[in-house]
């Protein structure tokens, strides 16, 4: 007995010097959610999740310049340099689910930068909100992902709009400026096309308006002809508004111009084809047509300087309109690693409930993209929408 | 009594109460659509030929998937990627720069032309190219393993193309002359659709007979009656499968061409669906026969463009248009229930076992 005793003994002697050794054992986490810690030169860890590949590289693409760019400006926190996993959203339901498989099993990652599509947030949110992390999404537009009855999970946050500001601005637009009285509206299944469809349409019959047809098509189809003729044959409208993507936005356009009873239609799409690829995709039929978006017309010094880090990066302007919001996402979660970091001699250790109880405390945070302050569902923004009409291949803002 | 009812076969009474449902939803959505009119007869007849339209790519396409499960008795799932590399080449390369120097709308034959030939060209050599690396050194193996490598070489040739590419969305110009409407028989039908029709009834009858008129088309019979017996009788089988990958991949690359005239728009993925659509077509109009392959392409288009409007529409299925490949695959299953070897196929029980 006294041999096993013995051993005991000894086994937990080693054990408790090996971890005053390393000296991590001074520090007791108390967090509800556990600690992520650093040591010794090792850099902060963000994620994004991003759309990097497929037909809207540049919303994605443009996202993680802006998250780059917040961290050379930050440069380092408490010591600690910062360093940024890239994953791809896929701006798919499976890629959203399969980059937070990915971004959880690091158990170094402290926030995550993401994601594109709403269609992707909706699986990551509730993957990186079992697992205790924090998400502050640069362009997740969709109404479901900030209501608690729909798709909403703690830790979830968004730097960009909800869609309920942009739908009832393009439903304002429509009735008001343009004058029209009949309207149809198209989405493709997806919860950003979905609900930004919906909102829209719900918007303009509030104020008086009909909408003769509301219906959607599938992600991937190139033959829009007989959904097209459908909303010909309710109508014909005066205005269309799809909020899709680049692909599907494309072969409505040019399909649209050659339905019968659709010649002289106003066409309309959202910020998901706001980017050199969309102006590509839909050609001289898109000439004249309108975009809602967010207004980038920032006036702060931060965006131009911001700008000129950009060109001086990657060499261009911006290529799409969600890097300012991703900027401010990016600071958002830095600036509560430096909040409610612990700092210990070299060590670092930040508690994930803390960052969840910093970020829902945001309140009055000067970003570039206004003044943010988070609701308790997570919606952070000071939305500003305009609609810009597509002029010779440029967007030009036509309102307000 | 007891003995009778341990004779109905439990499967056989779902599998027909199963079709009589399908049958009777259709029939019920039609009439309920065709009392409620909601179309006009100008909508109908637009919604028909673009089916007709997107049927005959369909057919193109499946033509290679039946002429080479003819001969090989194997899926070439890359079949969808042989369709993409070429006309992804020719418009990088050939018609967004012959577009923007002014040459297309100077010379539109000539340019579309040069612009089909590299297109079946690229298309016919990454077919062999595939077929010499990854098909020929599994002839003999089990069926399953060529499957499989066809899977592989498919994903293979879709990320080759992302990288050399890029997996940007990519625009293939207007043709001016080929855009705009011909009036046919009192209906405005779109140029682009009507020369889709057109080319695609030459091709095909042109392959048909190509394979049942020529010397070159009567080895390709026989290698796909019995190999060993052709090789005994002095057939050069190998040249033969070769020549049977090569028109398969014309024809896609063609399908690409038309493709890209009606949609004006191509990416590295844009072989998948079509792909996927054009076996469904094989299969349903009978896998190994050309006739069914054609006529498989055309009944799948048109029924995936009226069937939304014509069957969905009239049950009070909102957004009908989201579900029209489930009614592509209906159809599938509906005439699979009733005819296992296809439209127009044989019985391979019989034939080939």
């Amino acid at each position: 007995m006294s041999k096993r005793l013995f051993a005991v003994l000894a086994t937990l002697m080693v054990v408790s010097m090996m971890l005053t050794a390393c000296g991590a054992a001074e520090y007791e986490c108390t967090d509800a959610l556990g600690c992520v810690s650093y040591g010794p030169g090792e850099p902060v860890r963000l994620a994004s999740a991003l759309v990097i590949s497929g037909p809207n590289t540049d919303l994605g693409v443009d996202s993680q310049n802006g998250v780059e760019i917040a961290m050379a400006f930050k440069g380092e926190v408490a010591g600690h340099a910062l360093e940024l996993q890239a994953e791809d959203d896929g701006c798919s339901a499976e890629g959203g689910q399969a980059a937070g498989q990915k971004i959880v099993s690091d158990p170094t990652i402290i926030g995550i930068v993401g994601t594109s599509c709403s269609g992707a947030g909706v699986p990551l949110s509730q993957v990186m909100s079992d697992a205790g992390y924090v998400m502050v999404s640069p362009s997740n537009t969709s109404p479901a992902l900030t209501n608690p009855d729909s798709a909403w999970n703690p830790g979830y946050y968004r730097t960009a709009h909800n869609d309920k500001v942009q739908g009832k601005a393009m439903a304002d637009f429509a009735f008001d400026v343009l004058g029209v009285t009949e309207v149809a509206a198209i989405h493709d299944g997806d919860p950003y096309t979905e609900g930004l469809a919906r909102v829209f349409a719900d918007s303009f019959e509030a104020l008086g308006g009909t909408v003769v047809e509301f219906t959607a098509v599938n992600k991937g189809d190139t033959d829009m002809r007989p959904v097209l003729t459908a909303v010909a044959a309710a109508g014909p409208p005066e205005f269309i508004y799809y909020p899709v993507f680049t692909a599907e936005g494309g072969f409505l356009t040019k399909q649209a111009k050659e339905v019968a009873g659709l010649e002289d239609t106003i066409l309309a799409a959202a910020d998901g084809m706001i980017s050199p690829a969309a102006v590509e995709a839909v050609g001289e039929a898109g000439e004249g047509m309108y975009f809602s978006g967010p207004d980038l017309g920032f006036t702060n010094e931060l965006y131009n300087d911001f700008l000129a880090k950009y060109l001086e990066d990657y060499g261009t302007e911006p290529i799409s309109v969600f890097h300012a919001h991703a900027f401010d996402a990016t600071n958002m979660i830095l600036s509560c690693v430096e909040e409610v970091g612990v700092v210990d001699g070299d060590f670092l250790h930040v508690g994930r409930q803390a960052m969840r109880d910093c970020l829902d405390a945001t309140s009055g945070y000067d970003g570039i993209t206004g003044t943010l302050t988070c609701n308790e569902y997570g919606d952070c923004a000071d939305p500003q929408i305009t609609v810009s009409q597509l002029t010779a291949g440029d967007y030009e803002v036509v309102w307000p | 009594m007891s003995d009778r009812i341990k004779q109905i076969d439990f499967l056989g009474v779902i599998m027909w109460f199963f079709r009589t449902s399908l049958i009777v939803a259709m029939l019920w959505g039609t009439i309920a659509t065709l009392l409620n009119n909601p179309y006009s007869a100008r909508a109908w007849t637009d919604t028909i030929v673009a089916g007709i339209a997107q049927g005959s790519l369909y057919a193109l396409i499946a033509i290679g998937y039946t002429l080479v499960y003819g001969v090989l008795f194997m899926i070439n799932f890359a079949h969808g990627e042989f369709f993409m590399s070429g006309i992804m080449t020719a418009s990088v390369f050939l018609a967004v720069p012959m577009s923007e120097s002014g040459y297309l709308d100077a010379h539109p034959v000539l340019g579309i032309t040069i612009i089909a030939i590299v297109t079946m060209l690229v298309s016919v050599g990454i077919a062999i190219l595939t077929e010499r690396i990854a098909y020929k050194p599994l002839r003999g193996a089990p069926r399953l393993v060529p499957l499989i490598t066809a899977i592989g070489a498919s994903f293979f040739w879709q990320y080759f193309f992302r990288g050399l590419y890029g997996s940007k969305v990519r625009p293939f110009p207007l043709i001016e002359s080929v855009a705009g409407k011909v009036n046919i028989g009192g209906i405005d039908i779109l140029k682009s659709q009507v020369i889709v029709i057109i080319v695609t009834l030459i091709m095909l009858v042109g392959l048909y007979l190509f394979v049942v008129k020529t010397k070159v088309g009567k080895s390709i019979r026989a290698a796909a009656e019995n190999k060993d017996v052709a090789r005994l009788m002095g057939i050069d089988v190998d040249r033969a499968i070769t020549i049977t990958f090569t028109m398969g991949a014309a024809m896609a690359g063609i399908a690409g061409v038309l493709y890209a005239l009606v949609f004006r728009q191509v990416h590295f993925f844009m072989g998948f669906f079509p792909g996927i659509k054009a076996f469904t077509a094989a299969v349903l109009g009978g896998i190994g026969s050309i006739p069914g392959a054609a006529l498989g392409g055309l009944f799948l288009g048109v029924f995936e463009s009226v069937g939304p409007g014509l069957f969905l529409e009239g049950l009070g299925v909102l957004s009908p248009h989201q579900l029209k490949d489930i009614i592509a695959f209906t159809m599938l299953v509906l005439v699979l229930i009733f005819r296992p070897q296809g439209i127009l196929g044989e019985s391979l029980a019989e034939e080939k076992a």
